[in-house]
């Protein structure tokens, strides 16, 4: 059973701390937290199944596709429901306008693909049945491609230190001369991809069903919450100690209670941290 | 009256209903009832609290079970179960708001999201008590209310009561504080406004109101599972709030009305509900963010005058509270990280006199203010008033302390009328409770009858009466300014803390806001003045201190301030 737990906690927990990370990165660059990062994740699973299971395509090219597709939902995200608000951060605006999109979102998935769940193809084929079934390391492989890749993105290259710059300090990038707005956009983009490769590397664990976007909306918020905002590697420790937690509720007091006793440890631990356990507190008010 | 019209209007068309259609048409109006009785409470916390609660279906859920299981299991009366189901409601309702008071806009609407999954899901595994998915029926009410129509009339009137009360909160010093508290949140510690104390009121009473929409709506469905209170429908509550317009309730009640009959009339469209709700709520936020009530605010179209002048009366400047003493600053030090802010401040302030803050920017005049006022606790150091200690980092304990205050920045409610902005300054002033204002009892009227008289004097002191109905976002930037200084004087205060009062006035402005202030201290008020209106100083300060990097630089009167060589050299010039 401890096997069990672990195979399925690792593997739902670096599901939750990708959609975490696509909600920091649309976060760093626009300082918006977007209903659309769960639906990013649906969107992964269901173009998926579309591509390789209904079209036939082969697994890489329909990967691919997947892929650019939740980019183009990222990019629509930034086009449509923040950037006409951003002007009005105060008034939280952007709240209603992402969750007006997400729920666009999730119900033309309702109605155009299915409202039960449908199956996800298998990609590769190895470890029928047991822990190591490519369902469960899948996503973890793909998280840590993720995490790798955004080090190597933030630390190497100069796109990656301009986007640390926007996320910093808006204002002083932009008397630099960085071009913030394509850097945003390029941001979205990103976090589609994000989005949509945990929803793709899940697939086989979760289906590809448009509920799990309100699903992934919450779960991958939780780690963020309890991590800090825009911080990563929070993100990756709270998400992976989510998905435990919650398999291991799972198997112990059944799946009810398991969704009670997330529920009720998220709420206590950021009543007690606001700011989550790895951020810092704001500082002037007035 | 006049505001009242429209709502009889459609409560009476409702009335008429019966006489022309069938049976099936009893059925959805009782459902527009019933859904607007928790979307009118609803209304409260998401309108005018600007506390975005997308989960309120949980509420809904949680009534309906406790409403259905109390009658079908225990034989409870109907009727009852309803008070049960509202009396469930009611703490469910703080339990899901607690957050609120401490999390952002987000957090919060993610928040009652996940507490909405769970509701479904308990009902769903809880088999039984709830029937989990083969589900359990819903009350049934006794003759006369047991046919379509009964139930109709019965629904009616009950959403008609709901009307009245949420009016009666959202005209009352809480309703104003509630949107206070969500377009100047700053402001409204200022005037000693309890966010907590507020907010927890209104969860309770608007999760009353969706407990018992929830007994209703078990009766109406006749029978309940846990799939009828889907997601969809919570936020179908919250989109006919935003289409009707944040801050109104006549808005918002014709989006629900609009949003439960839309179905009905474009059958064909019923699977894309949700979507077109969606793309309504993305619409409204992005194309018309005041909603139906925006669209029939015919009053706040019309022009203002164009040439309009401000010219306070400062001779009707009446009394003020009884000071208990200097206001005294002892070696205060204030730093955030590693700038000391405030290095080491001694001042006193003292009634009837007009104590000058001036300095470069950056010398720690604004971070003084926010220590009297409270938004700063003083690291090392004390603030007095009087022998007392002024309690660190309590703004809102100033208020009753005699200290009222202006900002930098007007921190308007932009939304409120002008004449709403400055009644807020004296919300603690009022005498009725909570619950005589929801029934607008008589200590109610008196209050309101109070402020406002208040206000209107505050007001025409100012100079501003003849703008007391105008929406305050449509104000020129200095009749803002003289707005606050209203809002401050309405409070009767010992002391005043003005912030820049004269930035961005024009010359003329400044030299009435000068006789303004002077009158202040010749009525025995205290008054700080932050400026860098280096005339206006001299010509009205009683004292002056000049900071330097957190430090007094020199302090005494206009005089020996201007002969002051490292003042002159360091910040006047010349």
């Amino acid at each position: 059973m401890l096997q069990a737990i672990l195979a399925a906690g690792i593997a739902v927990g670096a599901t939750y701390a990708l959609i975490g990370i696509t909600y920091n990165l649309m976060f760093s660059a626009s300082r918006v937290m977007s209903f659309t990062a769960g639906q990013l994740g649906m969107a992964g699973g269901v173009l998926g199944a579309l591509f390789i299971g209904r079209m036939g395509f082969p697994v890489i090219p329909g990967m691919i596709l997947a892929l650019a597709g939740c980019a183009i939902i990222g990019l629509v995200t930034e086009f449509v429901a923040v950037r006409p608000v951003l002007g009005a951060l105060d008034q939280h605006l952007y709240v209603l306008s992402t969750l007006g999109l997400a729920l666009m979102i999730q119900q033309f998935t309702a109605i155009e693909w299915s409202t039960e769940p449908q199956p996800f193809p298998r990609l590769i084929g190895i470890g029928e049945g047991g822990p190591f079934d490519e369902k469960f390391w899948l996503p973890v492989v793909a998280c840590a491609a993720t995490v790798g890749g955004l080090e190597y993105l933030y630390r190497r290259t100069l796109v990656g230190r301009a986007f640390l710059a926007i996320a910093e300090d808006n204002f002083a990038a932009r008397a630099l001369g960085l071009p913030e707005r394509n850097l945003r956009m390029a941001s979205y983009a990103l976090a589609g991809v994000v989005g949509g490769l945990a929803g793709f590397a899940s697939g086989e664990l979760l289906l590809a069903f448009f509920a799990n976007g309100a699903m992934l909306n919450f779960l991958g918020f939780v780690p963020v919450a309890l991590g800090g905002l825009g911080n990563n590697r929070g993100a990756l420790i709270g998400g992976l100690a989510l998905g435990l937690f919650q398999q291991a509720a799972n198997f112990l007091v059944g799946g009810v209670f398991a969704s009670v006793a997330v529920f009720t440890v998220f709420i206590v631990v950021l009543l007690v941290a606001p700011q989550g356990l790895f951020g810092a507190p704001p500082s002037r008010r007035v | 009256m006049r505001r009242a019209l429209p709502f009889f209007g459609l409560f009476g068309a409702a009335l008429l209903l019966p006489l022309f259609s069938n049976d099936y048409w009893a059925v959805i109006g009782a459902r527009a009832a019933v859904y607007w009785i928790l979307v009118g409470g609803l209304n409260l916390v998401v309108g005018y609290g600007g506390q975005l609660a997308i989960g309120y279906v949980a509420l809904l859920t949680l009534g309906a079970y406790t409403s259905a299981v109390l009658v079908a299991k225990f034989g409870v009366d109907p009727f009852v179960s309803y008070g049960a189901a509202g009396l469930v409601g009611a703490v469910a309702g703080v339990v899901v708001g607690l957050p609120a008071l401490r999390l952002r806009t987000f957090y919060f609407a993610m928040t009652t999201l996940g507490f909405a999954t769970i509701v479904t899901q308990v009902a769903l595994a809880w088999q039984s008590v709830t029937g989990g998915g083969i589900g359990i029926g819903g009350p049934e009410l006794p003759k006369p209310f047991d046919s379509p129509w009964g139930f109709y009339l019965f629904a009616l009137a009950l959403a008609a009561f709901v009307t009245w009360l949420s009016s009666n909160v959202a005209q009352s010093r809480f309703g104003r504080a509630l949107v206070a508290v969500r377009d100047a949140e700053v402001a409204a510690e200022a005037v000693g406004i309890s966010k907590p104390h507020l907010l927890t009121t209104v969860f309770l009473f608007a999760g009353a109101c969706a407990g018992v929409a929830g007994g209703l709506f078990a009766t109406l469905q006749s029978y309940i599972t846990p799939e009828a209170f889907s997601f969809d429908l919570s936020v179908t509550f919250f989109i006919a709030i935003l289409v009707g317009g944040r801050g109104s309730i006549l808005g918002p009640l014709i989006g629900n009305i609009i949003l439960t009959l839309l179905p009905e009339f474009a059958a064909p469209l019923v699977a894309w509900s949700t979507f077109l709700y969606a793309a309504l709520l993305l619409g409204i936020v992005l194309a018309m963010p005041g909603g139906i009530a925006a669209m029939i605010d015919f009053k706040n179209r019309r022009p203002l005058a164009s040439n309009r002048a401000i010219l306070p009366n400062p001779a009707l400047i009446s009394g003020h509270g009884t000071a208990r003493g200097d206001i005294v600053l002892k070696n205060v030090v204030l730093a955030f990280g590693g700038v000391r802010a405030i290095d080491g401040l001694d001042m006193t302030i003292r009634p009837g006199e007009v104590h000058g803050l001036i300095g470069p920017n950056g010398s720690g005049k604004t971070t003084t203010l926010n220590v009297i006022s409270g938004y700063y606790a003083p690291q090392e150091g004390e603030a007095f008033l009087g022998a007392s200690p002024l309690p660190h980092g309590a703004p809102r304990a100033r208020a009753a302390l005699g200290i009222a205050r202006t900002f930098q920045t007007p921190r308007l409610i932009g939304e409120a009328s002008v004449l709403e902005n400055v009644m807020i300054g004296a919300t603690i002033e009022g005498n009725a409770s909570f619950v005589e204002s929801v029934f607008s009892l008589p200590r109610h009227h008196r209050d309101e009858k109070h402020l406002t008289a208040k206000a209107m004097q505050a007001l025409a002191t100012v100079g501003l009466e003849r703008l007391a109905e105008v929406r305050a976002d449509r104000l020129q930037h200095s009749e803002l300014r003289f707005m606050e200084i209203a809002r401050a004087l309405i409070l009767n205060p010992a002391f005043i803390l003005l912030d820049e009062p004269a930035a961005g006035l024009s010359g003329d402005e400044i030299k009435r806001l000068g006789e303004l202030i002077k009158a202040m201290a010749a009525q025995g008020i205290g008054v700080l003045l932050v400026e860098h209106h280096a005339d206006l100083i001299f010509d009205i300060c009683d004292h002056v201190t000049v900071l330097n990097l957190g430090k007094e630089l020199a302090s005494g009167s206009p005089a020996d301030i201007r002969a002051h060589k490292e003042v002159v050299s360091a910040y006047l010039g010349g």
